[in-house]
C-alpha cells in the first residue's frame, strides 16, 4: 500500500539540503555561541549568519529576530510579554475565535490574571471583519493577536489592513504567521506588524526551532530568565544545529517558493476535480478561490461522514490527514474554528478533514486519494 | 475462510492489561490487528487531568509495542443518553442498575461494533473472559474458564446473532496466565492495577459521586415490624443485602439492609446475615434476552446466578403471556435485588439473562423487595 502523507500542515519532512547542512554542523562545530573562544567564535559566526537570513526573509533588522524553540513559545513570548510589559497602559487584548490553540490558550490565561480579552468572530469563509477589529479597539488595548493564515482552512486573514489601523494608532500588532511564512510573501515593514511568530519545521526545517519577529523599540518582558541570550528576551543556550537547518529550509523556501506555490495550486485543483471525477460529495469549509487561501490548506465537509471513522478508515488505507486537534484522550474534539465559522450545531464540525500539501506529493497522488475516498465513502454510504 | 493476515480484527482497547494480552495474541496470530481506545466519559479534574488521558497513554505504549495502529473514538453521548441516564433513572425508581450490562449492550457490543464494522473489520475483541463456541453453524455464548472471572454475567444482553463476529481471545486462560503473558511480554500495562467499581466512578467516593447527580434525601430506618432505628442518607445510596454503613448499634447479631420504601422513603433493616426477610424463592425477570435459538414458550429447568461470582443455582423458568418470565428457584436465595440481573446457564452454555423485576416468597411479592 502507497501511503501519501497529506499533513504538511501539522509538519513536513525534513527537505534532503536542510538534512545535509544539518549533518556537516554535527560534524563541524558545536561551539556554544555566548562562549568568548575559538568554538564560541565559530558558532556565534554561524548563528548571526543565521539571523541574518531570518531577518531578511521578512525584511527585517537582524536586531530584530529572537529564536524560540517553535511557534508555541513564540507566541507565549509575543503574547504575555507584550501584556506585561504594558500593564501599566491598559487592560484588553483582542484576538479571534480562530487562532491556534498556542495563542487561544495564552489569552484564556490572561483573561483569568485579569485581562481583558475581545474574541473575534469570523465570517461564513472563515475571515475576519476589519469592521470588527476597528470596532473593538479601546483606548485601554495594549495588543491585537490575529494570526496571518488559519492552520485548518488555509483562509488568510486581511493582516495588512490591521496592520495599518493599528499602526496609525500605535497598537502594538502580532501575527502567528507559522502557516504563512512557507507560502507567503512576508514584509513586516509593508504590513505593519510589530511582532510575527514563525516555525521551522513547518518549512521543510527541523522541530524544536522558530523565531519571534519583534519590532525594534517595542517592550517585552521576558519569559525565561537565566544567561539573557537573545538580548534577553530567550535565555537558553541556542538551538544552533536546528538553527542552522532552519536557516537552510529560509534559503530552499526563498528559491523555491513560487514553484512550491505553483505547485500547491496544482494538487489542490487535481485533487477537487479528481472528487468531481468520482462524484463524490463535498462542501468546501473556506473558500476555494486562493485569492484569500494558501493553496497548500484545503478543507473539506463530507455530508453523512463521521469524522472519526472517516479519519481511521483512511489511515487505514494509508491516507495521512487531519481533523480540528486530538484531546489527549486521543478522540477528536470538534474544531473551533469551524465552529466559529458555522456555529455550534453545524454538522461541518464532526464531517469535516483538513488536507495539507506538500512539496513531494504529486498529482497522480491525488487520484489515487480520490479514488481511496470514493471507496470508502461508498462504503461507508450502503452500511447505512 | 480468510488467511488470518487478511482478517482484520478491531481491539477494544482500554489500557488494562486484559485488552492489552487480547491484541497481543491476536496478533501473534498473525491477524490485521488495530487497537481502539473508547472514550465514554469525560472526568477531567480541576486540574484539567483526565484520567481517560492515562489509560489511552497506555494503549498507545502497547501498541506501539506491538506495532499496531490505534485509534480513539468518542462515545461519551451515546454512553451518557443509554448507560448513564438509565443509571440514574434506575436509582430514582429505588433499584440497583448494573451499568456494565448496559455498557455492553449499548455500547461496547452495539456502538463499537458498527464503529469497528465501519473501520472493515471482520471481527470485534475485546479482553472479556468469556468465550463464543460454534457448533454446525451455531454460535454460543461460553463461561470463561476463569471461573473468578467469568464475566457472562454482564454480557447477558447482547444479541445473539453478533456472536459471529466476536472474538474473547482470553476466554480459555485464567487471569494468572494473563498476567504472566503481560509480563513475559513486558507490556506497559503488564503491571497495571485491575480497575475495580463502576467505570465511571473509578476511585472515587461513590455516595460523593452519586450526590453529584441525583438529590439525596434522608429518611427514616424501620424494621419491618416498624420500629425505628435512625436515619438514613438517602435509599439510593443502599442496597439489598448490604451491612456497612447502617451505623446501628446495640447487642446481639450485625444489622443488615432487607429493603426499601420508596413512596415511604423508609429503608427498612434487620438484624442477621441469615434472617428470614433476605430471602427468596423466585423473581420475576423482565427485557430477557436469549442467546440461543429455543421455544421459550413452555416452562424449563436451568440454572441461573443473580450476581457476579456467584455460584448458578438450579431453577424453573416460567414464560408468562406478557413476554416476562417468573424464576422459581429450587433453593431459597439471599439478597435477590431488583434492578440486577438474572443470567442463565445450561452447564457452561449462557443461554440468556434479563433483569430482576420483582422478588418473589412463596408466590407472592416481596413488598419491601418491590
Amino acid at each position: 500500500m502507497k501511503r501519501i502523507y497529506l499533513d504538511h500542515a501539522a509538519t513536513t519532512p525534513i527537505h534532503p539540503s536542510v538534512k545535509e547542512v544539518m549533518r556537516d554542523v554535527m560534524e563541524d562545530s558545536f561551539g556554544n555561541p555566548s562562549s568568548i573562544h575559538h568554538f564560541g567564535r565559530e558558532s556565534r559566526k554561524r548563528l548571526d549568519e543565521a539571523r541574518m537570513t531570518m531577518a531578511n526573509s521578512i525584511n527585517a533588522n537582524y536586531e530584530s529576530i529572537i529564536f524560540t524553540s517553535g511557534g508555541t513559545e513564540a507566541n507565549n513570548l509575543a503574547i504575555f510579554g507584550t501584556a506585561y510589559a504594558n500593564r501599566n497602559k491598559g487592560n484588553h487584548i483582542i484576538t479571534t475565535n480562530i487562532e491556534h490553540h498556542a495563542v487561544l490558550h495564552p489569552v484564556e490565561q490572561l483573561e483569568k490574571e485579569g485581562f481583558d480579552v475581545t474574541y473575534l468572530p469570523v465570517d461564513e469563509k472563515g475571515m475576519v471583519d476589519i469592521m470588527d477589529v476597528k470596532k473593538a479597539l479601546r483606548k485601554d488595548t495594549i495588543l491585537v493577536t490575529i494570526m496571518y493564515v488559519n492552520n485548518e482552512t488555509g483562509m488568510k486573514q486581511p493582516v495588512q489592513m490591521i496592520g495599518n489601523l493599528l499602526r496609525s494608532r500605535g497598537i502594538p500588532f502580532h501575527t502567528d504567521a507559522v502557516q504563512a511564512y512557507g507560502v507567503e510573501e512576508i514584509d513586516v515593514e509593508e504590513l505593519k506588524i510589530d511582532l510575527l511568530t514563525t516555525s521551522s519545521h513547518k518549512i521543510y526545517g527541523p522541530k524544536g526551532v522558530g523565531f519571534l519577529y519583534k519590532r525594534e523599540g517595542l517592550n517585552l518582558t521576558q519569559r525565561l530568565y537565566g544567561g539573557e541570550q537573545e538580548r534577553t528576551w530567550r535565555s537558553g543556550t541556542e538551538n544552533t544545529l536546528a538553527i542552522e537547518g532552519f536557516k537552510k529550509a529560509v534559503e530552499v523556501l526563498k528559491e523555491e517558493r513560487t514553484k512550491r506555490y505553483d505547485h500547491y495550486k496544482q494538487l489542490s485543483e487535481r485533487l477537487i476535480q479528481a472528487l468531481d471525477e468520482k462524484n463524490v460529495e463535498y462542501h468546501i469549509n473556506g473558500d476555494l478561490s486562493t485569492e484569500h487561501r494558501v493553496p497548500n490548506i484545503l478543507n473539506l465537509s463530507f455530508p453523512g461522514m463521521d469524522v472519526e471513522i472517516f479519519l481511521t478508515n483512511l489511515d487505514l488505507s494509508g491516507v495521512a490527514v487531519s481533523s480540528g486537534s486530538a484531546c489527549t484522550a486521543g478522540s477528536i474534539d470538534p474544531s473551533h474554528v469551524l465552529k466559529a465559522m458555522y456555529g455550534e450545531d453545524s454538522p461541518r464540525l464532526r464531517n469535516s478533514i483538513r488536507f495539507s500539501f506538500g512539496m513531494d506529493n504529486t498529482v497522480e497522488e491525488m487520484t489515487l486519494v480520490a479514488e481511496r475516498i470514493e471507496k470508502i465513502v461508498n462504503r461507508l454510504s450502503s452500511n447505512v | 475462510m480468510k488467511e488470518n493476515a487478511n482478517t482484520r480484527v478491531v481491539v477494544g482497547m482500554s489500557g488494562g492489561v486484559d485488552s492489552s494480552v487480547t491484541a497481543l495474541l491476536l496478533k501473534q496470530q498473525g491477524y490485521d490487528v488495530v487497537g481502539i481506545f473508547m472514550k465514554n466519559w469525560d472526568d477531567t479534574d480541576e486540574f484539567g487531568v483526565c484520567t481517560a488521558t492515562k489509560d489511552y497513554e497506555d494503549v498507545v505504549r502497547v501498541c506501539n509495542q506491538l506495532d499496531i495502529p490505534y485509534y480513539a473514538v468518542n462515545f461519551e453521548k451515546q454512553y451518557w443518553d443509554k448507560v448513564f441516564t438509565y443509571f440514574l433513572d434506575e436509582y430514582k425508581a429505588g433499584r440497583t442498575p448494573n451499568p456494565d450490562v448496559m455498557c455492553n449492550k449499548e455500547i461496547k457490543f452495539k456502538a463499537f461494533l458498527d464503529h469497528a464494522m465501519s473501520l472493515g473489520a471482520d471481527y470485534l475483541a475485546t479482553g472479556h473472559y468469556a468465550q463464543v463456541r460454534e457448533r454446525n453453524g451455531q454460535y454460543e455464548l461460553l463461561k470463561g474458564v476463569d471461573d473468578n472471572k467469568d464475566q457472562t454475567y454482564f454480557l447477558n444482553q447482547i444479541p445473539k446473532e453478533i456472536l459471529p463476529k466476536i472474538m474473547f481471545p482470553l476466554g480459555g486462560m485464567e487471569k494468572k496466565e494473563v498476567r504472566e503473558i503481560a509480563k513475559e511480554h513486558d507490556l506497559a500495562t503488564a503491571t497495571k492495577k485491575d480497575s475495580t467499581g463502576i467505570c465511571f466512578i473509578g476511585e472515587r467516593n461513590f455516595k460523593e459521586f452519586l450526590s453529584e447527580y441525583l438529590p439525596a434525601q434522608p429518611g427514616e430506618m424501620r424494621t419491618l415490624s416498624g420500629e425505628i432505628k435512625g436515619q438514613h442518607d438517602g435509599l439510593m445510596y443502599y442496597t439489598i443485602g448490604q451491612r456497612q454503613g447502617l451505623g446501628i448499634g446495640g447487642s446481639g447479631e450485625p444489622w443488615f439492609v432487607v429493603g426499601k420504601n420508596l413512596e415511604e422513603n423508609v429503608l427498612y433493616v434487620g438484624q442477621g446475615y441469615d434472617q428470614d426477610a433476605l430471602y427468596a424463592d423466585g423473581l420475576e425477570a423482565v427485557d430477557v434476552n436469549w442467546l440461543i435459538d429455543g421455544d421459550f414458550t413452555q416452562p424449563f429447568t436451568c440454572k441461573a446466578k443473580f450476581r457476579y461470582r456467584q455460584e448458578e443455582c438450579p431453577v424453573s423458568v416460567y414464560p408468562q403471556t406478557d413476554g416476562s418470565f417468573m424464576v422459581q428457584f429450587d433453593e431459597q436465595q439471599r439478597a435477590i435485588t431488583p434492578g440486577q440481573a438474572v443470567v442463565f446457564y445450561d452447564e457452561d452454555v449462557c443461554i440468556g439473562g434479563g433483569t430482576i423485576e420483582r422478588v418473589y416468597k412463596n408466590e407472592q411479592p416481596v413488598k419491601h423487595l418491590a
